[in-house]
């Protein structure tokens, strides 16, 4: 998830975790966000509070109808 | 062949097997797929008008290279793959026109918890250090919940939204990031660190917080 830790970093940070008990609460909510942002993967559900308007519907098959009407691409 | 075309080969990756290949129909993709593609684009780019262009300019790109769908992916996962294309550019596009952080740029959500001297400096502050989150597993699932993080994440910067997203939900590897945005990877690491920084916060009051006055 994050760039490598030299060991002596690593080791570092591992015994100041030992102590920390408000630096583990905050690994621990880090990785808590990370589980969340799964959640925000919007491309399998619709987001009720983001929706096209039905004028953008109309502009949009407006212009889907006139690209339709155009000369398709020669074979290739 | 133009270069939407090649875009939408880039993202046609092998699927299932599949013996008939689906009808093209782009007016059926405006009801079926336009407004997941636009909640898509919305969270990422925050303007209705920008997330409604590159919403029509994934179905105009899809209508002149529907000859490359030959049912290889599913409609859907093609049809999000050259908006996930679209967004790219846009990212590019917008980096060389706007300035990100520089490096070595304070953390303005950082300001506050951390003694600044004395002998506990640098140390957590007592009244603002992380608390318990008490999260049942079932959380994440929560509809509410999901609306309070979508709340959160709309809070964030333009910019560090638009980086986090990019490494977090899209899973995009850091160096591909620092790519797309023209960022360095100290600034990279800056605008993540600043975006789990508010985040956490914002949950920490919006959800939380509240989860402990229910009780």
């Amino acid at each position: 998830m994050e760039a490598r830790l030299r060991w002596y970093q690593w080791l570092g940070m591992r015994i100041h975790l030992l102590y920390c008990v408000w630096c583990r609460r905050y690994a621990s909510q880090i990785r808590f966000l990370h589980k969340a942002c799964g959640g925000l993967d919007t491309e399998t559900q619709a987001n009720p509070s983001h929706t096209l308007s039905p004028e953008a519907k109309d502009t949009m098959r407006a212009r889907l109808q006139e690209a339709m009407k155009d000369k398709p691409p020669p074979p290739q | 062949m133009s270069p939407d075309q090649l875009q939408t080969e880039k993202v046609t990756t092998p699927g299932p097997s599949r013996t008939e290949v689906p009808q093209i129909d782009p007016e059926r993709w405006l009801d079926e797929y336009g407004d997941v593609l636009f909640g898509f684009a919305m969270l990422r780019v925050r303007d209705r008008a920008i997330a409604q262009d590159l919403v029509q300019e994934t179905f105009l790109a899809a209508l002149k290279a529907k000859q490359s769908f030959a049912g290889r992916s599913t409609e859907r996962s093609w049809l999000f793959g050259i908006l996930r294309n679209k967004l790219v550019d846009y990212y590019r596009l917008q980096s060389r026109e706007t300035a990100f952080l520089e490096p070595g740029s304070s953390v303005p959500e950082e300001e506050g918890l951390f003694h600044s001297g004395g002998p506990g400096k640098d140390g957590w502050i007592l009244r603002v250090a992380p608390s318990a989150w008490e999260a049942p597993d079932d959380t994440l699932m929560n509809k509410e919940f999901q609306v309070v993080f979508q709340e959160c994440v709309s809070g964030l910067p333009d910019k560090v939204a638009q980086v986090f997203l990019r490494r977090e939900v899209d899973d995009v590897s850091s160096e591909e990031v620092c790519k797309e945005f023209d960022i360095t990877p100290n600034n990279f690491w800056v605008m993540l660190h600043r975006a789990r920084m508010a985040l956490r916060r914002c949950l920490e009051v919006n959800w939380f917080g509240r989860s402990r006055e229910r009780k």
